[in-house]
Parts: structure tokens; C-alpha cells; sequence
């Protein structure tokens, strides 16, 4: 353990933000270390991008004070962006440019100068895969190339915080678990990742600590684990062939009965040994069990149990 | 570094940028000369002869006075709406500048500038020096052809320095209007819409046919538009009578709307920043 805490890349405190009479951020507080992931985990409309939009010198908050790695972002707005990279859900590429040309801009932009901006443009070309495509206008690449592109000029001036705003939305499964990758790597290399995002899964994943922002307020923080211990979410799934059976078990189990599926909810941790007591319990008493299922706990649950309503994207991220 | 020399290291990089985008498009720059072009053959081949006929003596090339229609006629109009073509071709320019403005906004690419450290009006001064650019290109064709057709100015090198030097600050100050109308328009295709007025303004204006023809409503509009100035002037600097009373009105026209347009479009860009 190093004596001293790895300074902030971000806090916040009591950012507010409403466009007329709709609240979209209601005080938010946030505390993020840098060289970490940080997820801001929430439905559409949960107010994300406009904190992105507010960090990042886009929008100007109403209310409360933020640092961004050191600088105050409302006192030294030019100092923060030449410290952070965005690359938001929108693809943030010139599609007249290809991308090679895209990069040499964003080297000129940061005034890396020639030589650098070329062995550059050259290396990050070589390492998002996008080689041959160099010399296509952006205007031609696929989705997953065009967000990988993209996030290759937000590193062209080599920022130390950066800002992912739902960079897999829209996105095939292999691309996402390539962004996913690419992502892994920034922080490996002491980048701040600020991540949006409305899927579970990719929060999960990648975060090191994790904030779910519902209706403009963040209704829990911590890592992936400590929010899973907030509910009790895990249990077995049982499914009977006969009414009688259900009876027996429900009678011998307890649990939470669902009738019309024949089915039997009894709460569990998933673990090997609850299991298998579960079934020796139920052999016992003769019960026949025609399915079983484990259920553990994750984050749907959690969005589920803290906001009272399911995460809308929860759908499109199981398809996907 | 200095504000200064980032500005203008950061504007040299964003025309550098537009510049690229003419390159790979060339075909949009072909198609704003062509439009005036197609006028120009329209204007002259078809209305020429009559509209020659009803040219005044005192409207009419020195060469060509006292035209009676046919070929001379034409000739004489030909020589009196080539600097009415060159403002349409200048006003076409700027039209497609507010097209290329609104379409930037919508795109990504605008936001990504804002989060970055450089300076912010840069986005539109390359849009600006881009269409100036776009500008020679045009002009020059439009005048190529209006030599082939048989126009015959009679400006000395100074007169075509002044001339070229007019067109610039009218391109200059109609660029930075559209640049402000791209900003305003919450579309592409409201922005290819709102700039129409300025494709219609030099038929209102001595561009086409002298004020003193028009019914007299028509002609009060046409006299005071900052239209009839810049083509009253532009004829006299290529006809090698002078500028005479037109420059000062219409340099001032071109300050007044370059300046106002100038602020309004660097308010709307920071405004949109903010959006």
C-alpha cells in the first residue's frame, strides 16, 4: 500500500444542471482516482453525457464545483481540455478526411509538429487496426472503425483523462469487446477512464468503481462486488411438472411459488454447497424436480433494486 | 505560445483542412462556377439580344453604343451583367459555405474541436479563408468564360486589382453572413434554404438590368441594396471608367454586413458550443 492515496483525475461536487423547468443533474458528487476506470452506469435520459458535457468544458454547470487533474474546470477551462480527450457516442471524425488525415490534424491541432505527429498517426494507425484503411475517407468505415478511429485521435495529444461516453453503443459484439480491450490497455498505461454507459455488462467488466445515475441523482457508488452485496438478488429456479409437486416443494423449501410456470423461486447464493443441500433436502422429501436454474445476482438486479425500475437497455444489451 | 500565434497556427490548420475537403470534392467548387456560367449563357444568348436593345447609351460599353439589337446588343449586355454574374457567382460560394457550416455542426468532428485546447473561432476562419479560395476559383472560371464569349473590359492592371480586390470584400463579408446562417439553421437543409435571398438580391439590383427600367417601388428597393453599389462599382473598375460614387457605399455595405455577421456567428458558435 503506497502511504498516499493516487491523487483525484476528478471531483465533484454538487453538479447541477436544468434546461428550463427539468432538472436533468440534481447535485452530483463524484470522486474519481486517477489510473482507474471510473463507470457512470445509467438508462437513457439519466442525465450521463451531460456530466460528460459539463467535465469536459462543453456545458457550463448551474451549480457546484468540479477539479479536473488539478485544474478548476470553471476557472481554467483551457487547461482542463488540454489535458482530457472525449470521444463521445457520436463518432467525433471528419468524414471528408481519411483517417490518416483525421490523426495528422489532431497532431497539428496539439501541435506535436511534423516528425512526431507522422510516427504517431503511424502507431496508432498500426495499433486500432486500421492500417489499410488509412487512406480511406472516414466516410466509408464500418461503425466499429470509425469508434476506433475516433478514439485514436482523442490519444493523438496524449491526454491523461479520458472521457468514453458510451463508446460501444450501437456497436457489433465483436467491437464492443475490442473498445473493451482498447479500453483495459489506456489504463494500463496510467490513463484516467471516465466511462458512460446504459450496459450492465460493460460496467461490470471494466470498471473499477462504478456510479448509477438515475433521474439526475447517483443512487449508489462503489465497485461491481460491493453493489451486488447491496441486494439479495441471488436464488434457484425451480420448475415442476405436476401442481402436487410444487405443492410438496414449496411446503418443504419455502421460497416464493409462481403457480401459472409451475416454478419455485428459493433464495440462494448459487453457491456449490447451498445447492447441493437444496437437492438433498428435496430427494428427501420425494420431490421431483423437472428444471432447476441459478440465479445470481447482477447488476440488473442492482439497478433494479436501487432505482425501481429496470434499466431500459437491459434488452438491446442481452441482444447484443 | 501567445493567443495570436495560436489562433493563427490553428486557423492556418482548419483551411488547411477545408482545403482538403475542395480537393477531394472538387466537384462542388466546378458546380458553384457552373451555376453563374449557365446564367451567363442563359442571359445573354437568350434575353441578350432584346435586353442589349433596351440598354440605355449611358448603361452601354463605350464600344458598343448605340447597339440596335442582334449582335450588338447582345455584346453590350454581355458587357453590362458580367459583374452581376461575378456577385452571383460570389453569392453562390457563400451559399454553399453555410451548406459545408451546417453540415460540420452536425457532425461530430465540431464538438470534438470545443474539448480540445485551441482557439475556438478557428473552426469558422477556415471556413471563411476556404471559401475565399473557393471564390478565386469560381471567379476566375466565370470570367474565362465571359472572355471566350467575347466580353471585352477595357480595366487597366489596376482597375483589375481593384475589382479583385472589391470581389474579395464582398466574398469576405457574404461568408461570414452565411457562416453565421449555417450556424443559425438547425439543419442542412434549412441552411441550403436560408442563404436564397442572397442568390436573388442582384437580380434586384442594377446587376441585370439599370435601376431607372424597374416600376418604382422596385427601383427605391434597388438603389438602396448593397447590390447595386458592388455591381455599379465593379462595372466602373472593369470598364475602366473608376468606381466612381459606388466604392465608398459599397465597401461600407461590405464592412457593415462582414462585421455584424462576424459577431453574430461568433456568438452562435459559442452558444452552440454550450448546447
Amino acid at each position: 500500500m503506497t502511504p498516499h492515496p493516487p491523487p483525484a483525475a476528478i471531483t465533484a461536487t454538487g453538479l447541477r444542471k436544468t434546461f428550463g423547468d427539468h432538472v436533468v443533474l440534481d447535485g452530483i458528487d463524484l470522486d474519481v482516482p486517477a489510473g482507474t476506470i471510473f463507470s457512470l452506469l445509467g438508462p437513457n435520459g439519466a442525465g450521463k453525457t451531460t456530466v460528460v458535457k459539463i467535465l469536459s468544458t462543453l456545458t457550463a454547470a448551474d451549480g457546484g464545483r468540479a477539479r479536473i487533474l488539478g485544474h478548476d474546470l470553471a476557472a481554467e477551462p483551457d487547461a482542463v481540455r488540454a489535458a482530457i480527450g472525449v470521444t463521445g457516442q457520436y463518432a467525433a471524425v471528419d468524414g471528408l478526411l481519411t483517417g490518416e488525415e483525421n490523426l495528422m490534424l489532431m497532431g497539428n491541432l496539439h501541435r506535436l509538429g511534423r516528425r512526431r505527429a507522422r510516427r504517431r498517426t503511424a502507431d496508432l494507425l498500426e495499433r486500432f487496426d486500421l492500417v489499410d484503411a488509412a487512406g480511406k475517407p472516414a466516410s466509408t468505415y464500418s461503425g466499429g472503425m470509425r469508434r476506433r478511429l475516433d478514439l485514436a485521435m482523442t490519444l493523438m495529444g496524449e491526454p491523461r483523462l479520458i472521457f468514453l461516453d458510451e463508446p460501444t453503443t450501437g456497436l457489433d459484439p465483436r467491437s464492443r469487446r475490442g473498445m473493451w480491450d482498447i479500453t483495459r490497455e489506456l489504463v494500463a498505461d496510467g490513463v484516467t477512464v471516465f466511462l458512460t454507459t446504459q450496459y450492465l455488462e460493460e460496467a461490470d467488466r471494466l470498471a473499477d468503481r462504478i456510479a448509477v445515475l438515475d433521474h439526475g441523482s447517483i443512487v449508489a457508488q462503489g465497485t461491481a462486488d460491493e453493489l451486488k452485496r447491496r441486494i439479495p438478488g441471488g436464488h434457484i429456479r425451480l420448475r415442476f411438472a405436476a401442481a402436487h409437486a410444487l405443492d410438496a416443494a414449496s411446503r418443504t423449501l419455502g421460497g416464493a411459488r409462481d403457480d401459472a410456470a409451475l416454478a419455485l423461486q428459493v433464495p440462494s447464493d448459487g453457491g456449490v454447497e447451498s445447492l447441493r443441500a437444496l437437492l438433498d433436502r428435496a430427494d428427501a422429501a420425494s420431490i421431483e424436480i423437472e428444471e432447476l436454474s441459478v440465479h445470481t445476482p447482477d447488476l440488473d438486479d442492482v439497478f433494479l433494486a436501487l432505482t425501481g425500475h429496470s434499466s431500459t437497455a437491459d434488452n438491446e444489451a442481452k441482444a447484443a | 505560445m501567445n493567443t495570436l500565434t495560436r489562433a493563427t497556427s490553428d486557423s492556418a490548420t482548419m483551411v488547411g483542412r477545408q482545403l482538403r475537403h475542395m480537393r477531394r470534392y472538387p466537384s462542388l467548387t466546378i458546380m458553384l462556377a457552373g451555376m453563374p456560367i449557365v446564367m451567363l449563357l442563359l442571359f445573354v444568348y437568350v434575353f441578350g439580344g432584346a435586353m442589349g436593345a433596351g440598354l440605355g447609351d449611358a448603361a452601354a460599353g463605350p464600344g458598343n453604343s448605340g447597339g440596335t439589337g442582334g449582335a450588338g446588343g447582345r455584346a453590350a449586355y454581355l458587357d453590362y451583367i458580367v459583374p452581376g454574374i461575378l456577385l452571383i457567382a460570389v453569392a453562390m460560394v457563400a451559399q454553399g459555405t453555410a451548406i459545408a457550416v451546417a453540415t460540420d455542426m452536425t457532425e461530430g468532428v465540431i464538438a470534438r474541436f470545443r474539448t480540445m485546447d485551441i482557439a475556438r473561432v478557428s473552426v469558422l476562419t477556415g471556413h471563411v479563408v476556404g471559401a475565399l479560395v473557393q471564390t478565386v476559383v469560381a471567379v476566375t472560371i466565370v470570367v474565362g468564360v465571359a472572355l471566350l464569349l467575347g466580353f471585352r473590359p477595357s480595366a487597366g492592371p489596376l482597375d483589375w486589382l481593384a475589382a479583385a480586390g472589391l470581389l474579395a470584400a464582398v466574398a469576405f463579408a457574404l461568408t461570414w453572413l452565411t457562416v453565421a446562417l449555417g450556424l443559425v439553421s438547425d439543419s442542412v437543409e434549412t441552411a441550403s434554404n436560408t442563404p436564397m435571398p442572397l442568390m436573388f438580391l442582384p437580380f434586384l439590383s442594377s446587376g441585370f438590368v439599370p435601376t431607372d427600367t424597374l416600376p418604382t417601388g422596385l427601383r427605391w428597393f434597388a438603389e438602396y441594396q448593397p447590390f447595386t453599389p458592388m455591381s455599379e462599382a465593379l462595372r466602373g473598375l472593369l470598364m475602366g471608367t473608376g468606381a466612381g460614387d459606388s466604392a465608398v457605399p459599397a465597401l461600407a455595405w461590405c464592412a457593415v454586413i462582414a462585421l455584424a455577421s462576424y459577431i453574430w456567428a461568433k456568438r452562435l458558435y459559442n452558444r452552440r458550443s454550450a448546447g
